[in-house]
């Protein structure tokens, strides 16, 4: 049988990196392609989950509490019910989930995870933690800066491709012409990746200014639409598993929709670490590392977005113009689950036009309490123009309620 | 013309209005989910008023209308819009509409600042909720409203949900207060829910409109609403139709009226719904099924031969069952039925039967169980009180000696007992969010125009049974209403609902990993489980064969009548039993009065029977029956908070007042912050804690209504300080707590950490004071003191920052004094008890939960029932972090969460210790925290008991499980208290 490490836990060891394939639970189709294929060209197997019936629902109902947030309920039920499907060898699988550290209760997913493994009678396998806070290491995953380059990789170009398809998609003239040249540039990136030719800050900027380019030649008509952002708890506002296909709702009612990139979240993130500094001292070393790696992150971003502006719209803006936003309405110590961000990139999203925005969350979401539902009221004192719908999502909540409300946001948006 | 259809999800309403906007035909009625039908219907009969009508503009609007429309290619209207649209024309001057419906309640704000808020999924319906109290008071809607008129008094409904507001008004009636007063409560309830919840802190004033069914027929419940408005609102002409009106206003395709029926009936057909497998096969395997059943059966005697029995009476919550037995335990003769709101006319006129049918029986003795207890016991003398759960335990071990699991859900309730070695080894109840199960499924048969019985039988051999879902019941009614909408036949939706509770029971409530954890020999029982439907699909669930007994819905009387036989064995004395002739003296009244001895004001029911005896419920203490105060000597939670009001104050106030709200985590940090305000020379005005009244000060201002209790309270605390006029304001925003060096981290939950925020968004009179809200840590002085320097020198520039270290030295000098201090009284109470061999309950939660607005005086309920008390952080102490952290299996991250596993360890290791955990609704982190401390109790072979605690007011379900504690641990002889 497997052995365990000190910290009680099965370990993924040195030699699984050939044997076992690495499960990973589905979020953001574009940007965990690219994950995968970041994994890939680091010597992993790993393999997306596309299981979305009802039953990833069911299982998940069964091994964790009810009482715990959609989210875990979901990436949960989506291993288990992978792992019980008959499709995998249960002798040369692991699974990874993230843990983010913070006060919010998705730190504990991984523990929630391994307690429906065992109620389950799948003990044995590995767990991997996918996190830059050093919580839980792993003999056989080492998550160093070559790894960490290619993901923030993968964060970039991914957020380059769901901008611009979703910029461009409402308008194509050809319908589906966007989602395929995603789809090209998806394998295209998968090559470059293998080949050692994704994650430099040249490849970057090179590869991120062709994908902006031909999107720009998307044949397109301007006709109006109702535009929607949506923000909200990351794995809900991201994973049609969570949010009842919300993107392609939307769609079907002829909006244009904007999801604010992943990257934000990232350097929000990162940002945690230096305001809490400021605000309640610590680590001198912690800081500097976290202001090193800020820094880095910017340069990312003014690639991305220097590339976008190839497009014939303008590029979103930066997070440091997202962060100002929120100042005088929440505090920036705010910074459990989305934190301020949500409140700021709802503001932004009003700013650029986006003023029908959607804040999906998990039922009973601890930190949207504040910044999600509790500064509804005073975003709209701010930008009168707002027009916010809060939507629980949770194993039982109706779709039909959901969309009814929806439609009434749009009813009004009009 | 104009046709608008309105498909809600109980009704259907049509209006045809002529071009130039007058209404020239309208009609509503139920649906009873066949919508299609009545639209055919309502289609003929317009066509029969109106002949010649061949082309109409026409719309479909409304929350089931959807799919209709989508079926047929007719347009869709939101119903809020039609709303909005129709009001707009018929009354332009309008300020606000509310609107109540079967399950939505809307309010909508007109004019330039429009907006539109429709309740969340968890509020419930409303209309469909009025119905359900209805029959729970066992009127009819209509009358509710005469019965409302007659009313004295008001009590506190808990209307957040109708399951919420059922386990409020079941005791009530239990106890015996007036239908007209219910009545009235009820309404009040639903208003103050759907301003609170709807308006989220928008005032509602001007002309308003009051639309939709519940408000055009109870002129009370929009009284209720004027009251709470303060305003005048106004329910206009054809208040019902005003969504089918828009939706004509709004339509703007022509139909071809003759070809609709066909493309109606094309769209019923291609619609499909999330379905799961049948319940059985064909007739024959439910034969076989029943066949079974059948085997299971308690001897049947009858009285006539008997010459002496036992009597035991559940009186439950929303039934009245009496089991007769011989000595030998033969069911003489039984009596289940609907208590009609009054469990003792039905107990009076049973006992009065049975002595005249057969005087040869004689009663040599009885005992009561349920939620009408107390009530019927000091009525009717009846010898001995048993808690439900032992009573279900006596019952179900007489059918099946080896019985290892029981499973009881009954009208309320959901019961689950674990039985090891011939004793019950644990006990689960369902927490008020999930209970209702059995009645839900009554009342939704009714909705439908079934009876419960024939609702069952429909469900059998349904095909295609519908994917309900497994969470709260209230969530049910809309996945129903999105099922009727995608054309599922009630015999499917009744096999769904089955299903669905089945779900719920076992993924809710009992959740094992796997069903070897369940037990080998299960009984199941309750009257729910006589739905062959629910039996059916709990086998299914769980592919195992159960045992259902014959009295299935009885057993909790027959375990009664078994208890006080082997009562009357051990001990034979005579019963006190009211006989034939004390019964035809028998009468019994009931009084509402408010219970002023403390600053609780329970709302208490004075039940006075002929005999001149005197019966008191709804208290939470002994003071009112025996007039004296109640004795917290060993009562930590009591403890704590006299000496938090006793920290000294300032008097100087060199540098004025300073408001502090009481609540979250003031409860701890009140001694740090309140001797760093003094040192700085303010004088502290705390909000009150004893204060009920404050939850509804600050209610409107709620912005979430999902978050914990505890949180919507600091809306009041800080309404109370505003009205007191108090200039400053103190209440920091904190993601770290203290760090107590016992977890791998020290954050307060996002709640606690960041509610400062919430309040400041959402109360625009904080504008008006300084509130002093910054993000503080503690756990570097240095830093601290920088902060605090920063947030104060703007509005004091005096202040130095020397000033502000000796204030900051002072503080942690006076935090960790009142932690010794509260340590102390901890170890004193638990020395105490040990040598008086008292047991000892460690109530754990959170600092708060010290708090009687929150915890209800559950305190004082465990103390009088004879035992110790004390709270988690009297016992936490004991257990060194190492200890802990190794046995771990989750991320000890939280400062006050830690506490509560090394509390749940201690206790484990001790027997004269017993824990029972506070969780507030709505608290996302004890769904890790309840399910952890119940395996390190467990897995020493301990009992963990936890109780959900919100606004609702009531200790009943409290209650059982404490007692049901008590008698598996064998504490006291409880039966007999």
């Amino acid at each position: 049988m497997a052995e365990t490490t000190n910290s009680g836990f099965v370990p993924f060891t040195e030699a699984m990196k050939k044997t076992h394939t690495i499960l990973i639970p589905g979020m953001l189709p574009l940007h965990f392609s690219l994950l995968q294929a970041a994994l890939k060209s680091c010597g992993y197997k790993a393999e997306i989950l596309q299981n979305t019936s009802r039953e990833v629902v069911e299982t998940g109902l069964k091994y964790v509490n009810n009482d715990i947030c959609y989210p875990a309920l979901l990436v949960i039920g989506q291993l288990l019910n992978a792992l019980e499907s008959g499709k995998y060898d249960l002798q040369r699988v692991a699974l990874i989930i993230s843990q983010t550290g913070g006060g919010c209760r998705a730190s504990n997913y991984i523990y929630l995870l391994r307690k429906a493994l065992e109620k389950a009678g799948l003990s044995h396998i590995p767990v991997i933690s996918l996190n830059v806070s050093g919580l839980e290491k792993q003999p056989g995953f080492h998550l160093d800066a070559s790894m960490l380059r290619k993901f923030l990789a993968a964060v970039i170009y991914g957020d380059a491709l769901m901008y611009l398809t979703n910029k461009i998609r409402p308008y194509e003239v050809v319908q589906g012409a966007s989602d395929a040249l995603a789809k090209k540039w998806l394998d295209k990136l998968d090559a470059a990746f293998q080949n050692g030719k994704a994650q430099a800050l040249s490849s970057i900027k090179k590869l991120t200014k062709a994908i902006a380019e031909e999107f720009a030649d998307v044949p397109i008509v301007s006709t109006p639409k109702t535009k929607v952002g949506i923000v909200g708890e990351i794995y809900i506002k991201y994973a049609a598993l969570g949010n009842n296909n919300l993107e392609k709702f939307l769609q079907q009612q002829k909006c244009e929709y904007m999801l604010p990139g992943l990257l934000n979240f990232v350097m929000y993130c990162v940002d945690t670490y230096l305001t809490d500094y400021k605000l309640y001292g610590g680590s001198f070393l912690t800081y500097g590392a976290n202001k090193g790696a800020m820094w880095y992150l910017k340069h990312l971003e003014s690639i991305l977005h220097q590339a976008l502006s190839k497009a014939p719209f303008s590029p979103p803006a930066t997070y440091e113009e997202t962060k100002a936003l929120a100042k005088g309405v929440i505090g920036y110590g705010n910074n459990m689950g989305e934190g301020w961000l949500l409140t700021a990139e709802m503001l932004e999203l009003v700013h650029s036009g986006y003023t029908n925005i959607i804040c999906a969350q998990p039922f009973g979401c601890l930190p949207n309490h504040i910044a999600g539902r509790g500064m509804i009221n005073k975003i709209k004192e701010i930008a009168e123009e707002a027009n916010i719908l809060a939507i629980d999502y949770d194993a039982s909540a109706s779709r039909v309620n959901q969309e009814n409300r929806i439609k009434l946001m749009l009813a009004t948006a009009k | 013309m104009r046709i608008g259809l309105d498909v809600g999800s109980t009704t259907i309403k049509i209006a045809a209005l002529d071009d130039a906007g007058n209404l020239l035909y309208c009609k509503y009625q139920r649906h009873y989910s066949q919508i299609a039908k009545r639209i055919l219907e309502l289609h003929d009969e317009l066509l029969q008023k109106f002949p010649g009508l061949r082309t109409a503009h026409l719309a479909i609007s409304g929350s089931a209308g959807i799919g209709v429309a989508e079926g047929c290619g007719l347009q869709f209207v939101q119903e809020v819009f039609a709303e909005k649209v129709c009001t707009e024309r018929l009354h332009p001057e309008t300020d606000a509409v509310i609107e109540l419906g079967g399950e939505d309640a809307k309010i909508l704000f007109l004019g330039r600042h429009f907006d539109a808020r429709m309740n969340d999924s968890c509020a419930g319906g409303t209309g469909a909720f009025i119905d359900q109290m209805a029959s729970l008071l066992n009127v009819e809607t209509a009358d509710m409203n005469d019965l409302a008129r007659q009313a004295t008094t008001t009590y506190t409904i808990a209307s957040r949900c109708g399951v919420f507001a059922k386990s409020d008004i079941q005791p009530l009636l239990n106890q015996g207060a007036a239908k007209s007063d219910l009545a009235a409560s009820i309404f009040h309830a639903v208003a103050s829910q759907t301003v609170t919840g709807l308006a989220k802190g928008r005032p509602i004033e001007g002309d308003v409109l009051y639309l939709g069914g519940p408000l055009t027929f109870i002129s009370c419940l929009r009284e209720s609403f004027d009251n709470i408005l303060h305003i005048k609102g106004v329910c206009p002409e054809n208040s019902l139709y005003y969504v089918a009106m828009g939706a004509a206003f709004c339509a703007e395709r022509e139909v071809d009226l003759d070809a609709l029926p066909a493309k109606l009936e094309a769209a019923i057909k291609t619609h499909t719904f999330e379905h799961l497998p049948p319940l059985f096969k064909n007739e024959e395997e439910y034969a076989e099924f029943a066949r079974r059943h059948q085997r299971e059966s308690v001897a049947i005697g009858s009285p006539e031969d008997a010459e002496q029995a036992f009597i035991g009476i559940d009186s439950g919550s929303t039934t009245i069952k009496i089991a007769v037995i011989s000595p030998q335990g033969e069911l003489l003769d039984s009596f289940y039925q609907s208590n009609k709101g009054n469990p003792v006319v039905a107990v009076r006129d049973y006992l009065t039967g049975f002595y005249q049918k057969y005087p040869g029986c004689r009663l040599l003795g009885g005992a009561v169980t349920g939620y009408g207890e107390d009530l019927i016991r000091h009525g009717f003398g009846i010898d001995y009180g048993i808690v439900e759960t032992m009573a279900h335990f006596y019952a179900a071990q007489h059918l099946e000696p080896q019985v290892d699991f029981i499973l009881d859900i009954g009208g309320q309730d959901m019961k689950c007992l674990k039985i090891h070695n011939g004793a019950i080894d644990n006990i689960f109840l369902n927490e008020a969010c999930s209970s209702g199960c059995g009645s839900f499924l009554q009342t939704f048969a009714e909705i439908l125009g079934y009876t419960a019985e024939e609702f069952a039988k429909i469900g059998l051999l349904a095909d295609k049974p519908v994917d309900l879902g497994s969470r709260c019941t209230v969530f049910m009614n809309s996945s129903v209403k999105q099922a009727q909408k995608d054309g599922a036949s009630v015999a499917n939706i009744s096999a769904g609902l089955s299903i669905s509770i089945v779900k719920n029971a076992l993924y809710k409530v009992i959740r094992p990993g796997s069903k070897e954890a369940i037990g080998k020999h299960i009984v199941v029982q309750g009257g729910t489980f006589l739905n062959d439907c629910v039996l059916r699909a709990f086998e299914q669930e769980m592919g195992l064969q159960v045992v259902r007994p014959n009295i299935a819905g009885l057993m909790g009387a027959y375990g009664a009548a078994l208890y006080a036989q082997r009562r009357y064995v051990e001990e034979p004395r005579p019963t006190t039993i009211l006989n034939l002739q004390q019964l035809r003296d028998f009468t019994h009244t009931v009084k509402g009065v408010t219970c002023g001895l403390c600053s609780n004001h329970c709302h208490l029911t004075v039940n006075t029977f002929a005999s001149g005896k005197r019966f008191i419920s709804g208290n939470r203490c002994e003071r009112p029956i025996t007039h004296m105060a109640p004795k917290d000597d060993l009562n930590l939670y009591r403890q704590k908070l006299e000496l938090l009001k006793q920290l000294p104050n300032n008097d100087r106030q060199t540098r004025g007042t300073m408001g502090v709200p009481m609540g979250l985590n003031m409860y701890e940090l009140l001694p740090f912050w309140q001797a760093l305000l003094n040192a700085l020379g303010f004088k502290v005005v705390t909000s009150p804690i004893e204060d009920k009244t404050i939850y509804r000060l600050g209610q409107n201002t709620i912005p979430s209504d999902t978050v914990c209790y505890p949180a919507k309270l600091m809306h009041g605390h800080i309404k109370w300080l505003l009205d007191k006029g108090v200039q400053n304001i103190f209440y920091p925003c904190m993601t770290y707590n203290i760090d107590e060096h016992s977890a791998e981290n020290c954050y307060n939950c996002p709640v606690v950490a960041y509610y400062p925020e919430a309040l400041h968004a959402n109360m625009r009179e904080l504008g008006k004071v300084n509130f002093f809200f910054d993000y503080l840590g503690l756990l570097h002085k240095k830093v601290l003191v920088k902060k605090l320097y920063e947030m104060f020198s703007k509005d004091y520039p005096d202040m130095t920052k020397a000033q502000i270290k000796n204030a900051v030295d002072a503080a942690f000098k006076a935090y960790y004094a009142f932690e010794a201090q509260v340590r102390e009284r901890g170890e004193k109470i638990i020395a105490q008890a040990r040598a008086l061999g008292t047991p000892i309950v460690v109530l754990a939660g959170r600092p708060y939960h010290i708090d009687p607005k929150v915890n209800h005086s559950i305190d004082r309920l465990i103390t009088t029932m004879g035992a110790a008390l004390v709270s988690e952080d009297a016992v936490s102490v004991y257990v060194k972090p190492q200890e802990l952290d190794a046995d771990l299996q989750v991320l000890n991250q939280w400062t006050y969460h830690s506490r509560l596993y090394a509390a749940a360890k201690y206790v484990a290791e001790n027997p004269d210790m017993h824990m029972i955990q506070l969780v507030s609704f709505g608290c996302g982190c004890d769904a890790i925290t309840a399910d952890e401390c119940r395996r390190i109790l467990e897995e020493c072979g301990r009992i963990y008991t936890q109780i959900k605690i919100d606004d609702i007011d009531n200790l009943g379900a409290a209650k059982i499980r404490i007692r049901s504690l008590f008698s598996a641990a064998n504490l006291f002889d409880l039966d007999n208290n």
